[in-house]
C-alpha cells in the first residue's frame, strides 16, 4: 500500500473496505460508514487525545543529542503526568526513518535529561537498552506546560511536514493521554457521530492510552503494543448492554478500543466500569466477547494492528482483504483508508430482551425527542421486518 | 404563610445554587483581571475546579500563588498556534471539561475610533480574540464537553457578550461586529450542538468598571459601572439553572485479576 503522506483526517476521497460477517469484501467510501450500522448497534470510540509525546533534548552524562518518545503510562489520570516509559533515540529526528535513526547514547539509572524547559530522570531501563523508564522533575502544572509548549506529536517519516497537535486531535478527543493518535476515530466528525446517532445507534466513548505504533527496533517492535492504560465509563458500558439487550452489536471504533473492551471482559466476565491496564495481546486464535466489528486503519502484515485483525476473520480473508487493499490503490498509516471487518458470524443463542430495553434505548439514543423516534423508527423497523431481531441478542453476559 | 413558603423556597433555590458548583471543572479566559477574575474567584468559592487562562505570565503567577487549587494557564487566545498548547494543559489539569468561558475580549482600536478610522489591523485583534479564539478554543474542547454530557452532566459554553453586539453604537465597530459575530456564532452552535447534550449561550454582563472599559470610555463615571464581582454573581445565578456536574466521578480503580 501506499503510505498517506498529507496530514487530512478526512479526505474526501477515503476509501472503506468492508469486510462483513460472511467473508464477503466490497469496496466503499468511508462516509458511508453510518449506512453500515443498524438500529441498535453501539459505535464505541476512544476519546484519547494525543500528546505531544516526541521531546528533544540532552543527555546531560554525555552532552549528545536525543529525541524521547512517551510511550506508556500507568494510569489515564491526568495527575498521573510524572512517569513514563519512553523510547530514546539518537541524534536526528522523523525525517529519518525510524529502522535508520542512531541509537541513544548509553542510558543508565539516575542519568538526567534536559528535555527544553523539562527536566527528567532515567528510573531504569525496561529489558531493552532503548526503553526506559523516566521521571520528570518538576510539579504538574509545570509538566504540562513543558510538554504543551516543547513536546511534539510522535511523527514518521511518511509524513514530511511536521505535524501540530491539532492534526492529532480526533474530533472527539478528550483527556490528553495518547502517545500517538487513536486515527481510526479520525472518521468519526460530528456530522457523522450525528448521522450515526438519528439512525438510533449510540455513540459512546472510552479513553485508552493508545502507545507508539512503531520503534524502529525489531525487537522492541515485537513486543508491541506496550501495556496500555484505559477507562471505560459507565455510561459506556451501559450503552453496550442496550445494545446486547436489543441484538445490537458492538462496533469498535480502532484497535484500541477491541484491546479495552476484551480486557475488561477478560477481567470482569463482561464489559464494566472500570479502570485498567490492558495487557492482553489479540490475535488469531483470541475469542472475541465483546466486539461484534472494528473499524480500523488499513495495516500492513507483520505489524500488531493488523494481527488483531486476525481475531475477526481468518486468514483466507486477510489475505485476500490485502490484495484488495493492494490492489485497488488503499492507503495506509494514520492519514489513510479505513477497513471495516464484521466478526465472523458465529451461532448465536437466543435470549431474554424486552420491550422496555428498546425503550430505555431509545431514550439514550434520541435524547428528549425520543418519542417521535421512537415511533418513526418502530415504523421502518415493522417494514423492514427487523423487528424480530428485538428480544433476542446473542448469549452473552448482561 | 404563604411568604415563609416562599422564603423557603428561595432558599432551597440558594442551596442548590451553592452546591451544584462542587466539582464541576471550569475554564475561564481572561481569568486574572476584570469579570473574569471575579468569575474565577466565586467558582473557587462554590467548590468548582477551575483552569483559568491569561496572556501575561506575572499575572497568572500571582492568582495561582493567591489561589493554589486553581490551575493557571499562560496563553494568548487570539494566538492560533496557542490554542492547544491552552487546551491540552486546561484537560491536563481538569481530567475534562464541564463549562467553558470564553470572557477574554479585545476592544479593537484603542481609543474607540469611528469604523472608517479604524485599521484592518485593529480589526483583525478584535476578530481574533472576540471570535475566532472562542470558536478555536470550543472546537478543541468539544470532544471533552460531549464527554462530559455522555457522562450525565449538562456542559455549557458561556460566551461574554456585550450590549454593543445588538445595538450600534458609533465607534464602537471593531468591538460590536466582532461580539454581534460570537453572539451570532452562539446561537448557531447551540442549535448544531444539541443532539450531543452541550448547550452554547452568550450573555451580556453589563457595563463593569474593568480595565477594558476604562481604555473604552475613559471618563465615565465609575459609580455608574457594575462592579465585576455583581457582575459575576449574576451570570453565576443566571447558569447555575443550566448546568449540572456528572452524575459519575472517575472511576475507581478496579483491582486486575491477573491476566
Amino acid at each position: 500500500m501506499i503510505a498517506a503522506g498529507i496530514a487530512i483526517q478526512r479526505p474526501a476521497d477515503a476509501k472503506l473496505l468492508v469486510v462483513d460477517s460472511q467473508g464477503r469484501i466490497t469496496n466503499a467510501r468511508r462516509s458511508s460508514f453510518p449506512n453500515l450500522l443498524r438500529f441498535g448497534d453501539v459505535v464505541v470510540a476512544n476519546d484519547a487525545a494525543t500528546l505531544p509525546a516526541s521531546l528533544f533534548g540532552v543527555h546531560d552524562p554525555s552532552g549528545r543529542p536525543i529525541e524521547v518518545r512517551l510511550a506508556g503510562s500507568e494510569s489515564v489520570c491526568p495527575d498521573a503526568v510524572k512517569e513514563f516509559s519512553a523510547v530514546v533515540f539518537g541524534e536526528g529526528d522523523y525525517r529519518t526513518p525510524t529502522e535508520l535513526r542512531p541509537s541513544p547514547p548509553g542510558l543508565r539509572p539516575g542519568d538526567t535529561l534536559q528535555l527544553g524547559p523539562l527536566k527528567a530522570t532515567v528510573l531504569r531501563l525496561i529489558g531493552h537498552p532503548r526503553l526506559v523508564a523516566i521521571r520528570f522533575e518538576d510539579p504538574p502544572p509545570r509538566i504540562w506546560e513543558g510538554l504543551a509548549r516543547h513536546g511534539r506529536p510522535i511523527q514518521y517519516s511518511h509524513i514530511p511536514m511536521p505535524l501540530a497537535l491539532w492534526d492529532t486531535w480526533t474530533p472527539l478527543a478528550g483527556p490528553p493521554v495518547a502517545f500517538e493518535p487513536p486515527s481510526a476515530g479520525f472518521a468519526l466528525d460530528w456530522r457523522t457521530i450525528d448521522a450515526i446517532r438519528r439512525r438510533g445507534v449510540h455513540v459512546a466513548t472510552i479513553t485508552h492510552a493508545a502507545g507508539i505504533s512503531s520503534t524502529g527496533d525489531e525487537e522492541l517492535d515485537a513486543r508491541l503494543p506496550f501495556d496500555e492504560p484505559y477507562r471505560i465509563p459507565a455510561s459506556t458500558a451501559k450503552s453496550i448492554r442496550m445494545a446486547w439487550a436489543v441484538g445490537g452489536r458492538v462496533i469498535a471504533v480502532g484497535t484500541t478500543v477491541v484491546r479495552a473492551l476484551e480486557h475488561s471482559a477478560f477481567v470482569h466476565g463482561s464489559v464494566r466500569a472500570s479502570t485498567g491496564i490492558a495487557v492482553n495481546k489479540i490475535g488469531l486464535g483470541t475469542s472475541l466477547r465483546v466486539v461484534d466489528a472494528v473499524l480500523s486503519g488499513t495495516h500492513e502484515p507483520g505489524t500488531s494492528h493488523y494481527n488483531l485483525l486476525a481475531a475477526f476473520v481468518d486468514e483466507q480473508i486477510l489475505c485476500k482483504m490485502d490484495d484488495v487493499l493492494q490492489h485497488d490503490g488503499y492507503r495506509t498509516h494514520e492519514f489513510g483508508d479505513s477497513v471495516f471487518i464484521e466478526k465472523t458470524r458465529v451461532k448465536c443463542h437466543l435470549s431474554g430482551g424486552n420491550r422496555s430495553d428498546f425503550q430505555l434505548w431509545m431514550m439514550d439514543a434520541c435524547g428528549t425527542d425520543s418519542n417521535r423516534r421512537v415511533a418513526e423508527i418502530r415504523d421502518t423497523l415493522h417494514s423492514n421486518r427487523l423487528v424480530e431481531r428485538l428480544g433476542y441478542s446473542c448469549g452473552r453476559g448482561l | 404563610m404563604r411568604r415563609e413558603h416562599t422564603t423557603e423556597a428561595l432558599e432551597t433555590h440558594q442551596a442548590k445554587a451553592l452546591t451544584i458548583w462542587k466539582g464541576m471543572r471550569v475554564a475561564v479566559t481572561g481569568g486574572t483581571s476584570g469579570l473574569g477574575l471575579a468569575l474565577v474567584r466565586k467558582l473557587l468559592d462554590r467548590g468548582a475546579r477551575v483552569a483559568f487562562v491569561a496572556r501575561t505570565r506575572d499575572a497568572v503567577e500571582r492568582l495561582t500563588r493567591e489561589n493554589p487549587e486553581a490551575r493557571g494557564i499562560t496563553g494568548d487566545v487570539s494566538k492560533k498556534d496557542d490554542i492547544y498548547s491552552i487546551a491540552i494543559q486546561i484537560l491536563g489539569a481538569l481530567g475534562g471539561l464541564d463549562v467553558l468561558v470564553n470572557n477574554a475580549s479585545a476592544l479593537g482600536p484603542v481609543p474607540l475610533v469611528p469604523l472608517a478610522d479604524t485599521n484592518c489591523e485593529d480589526f483583525e485583534i478584535a476578530l481574533q480574540t472576540n471570535v475566532l479564539g472562542p470558536f478555536r478554543l470550543t472546537k478543541a474542547l468539544l470532544g471533552a464537553l460531549a464527554a462530559s454530557a455522555r457522562e450525565g452532566a449538562r456542559p455549557l459554553v458561556l460566551n461574554i457578550s456585550s450590549d454593543a453586539a445588538i445595538s450600534a453604537y458609533p465607534n464602537w465597530g471593531a468591538y460590536g461586529a466582532s461580539k454581534a459575530a460570537l453572539h451570532h456564532l452562539s446561537l448557531i452552535w447551540n442549535e448544531e450542538l444539541a443532539l450531543q447534550g452541550i448547550r452554547v449561550i452568550s450573555l451580556d454582563p453589563g457595563d463593569m468598571d474593568t480595565r477594558l472599559h476604562a481604555a473604552a470610555v475613559p471618563d465615565s463615571d465609575r459609580s455608574e459601572l457594575k462592579h465585576p464581582e455583581d457582575a459575576a454573581q449574576e451570570l453565576i445565578a443566571k447558569i447555575a439553572d443550566l448546568v449540572s456536574a456528572r452524575q459519575t466521578n472517575y472511576v475507581e480503580a478496579v483491582p486486575e485479576v491477573g491476566q
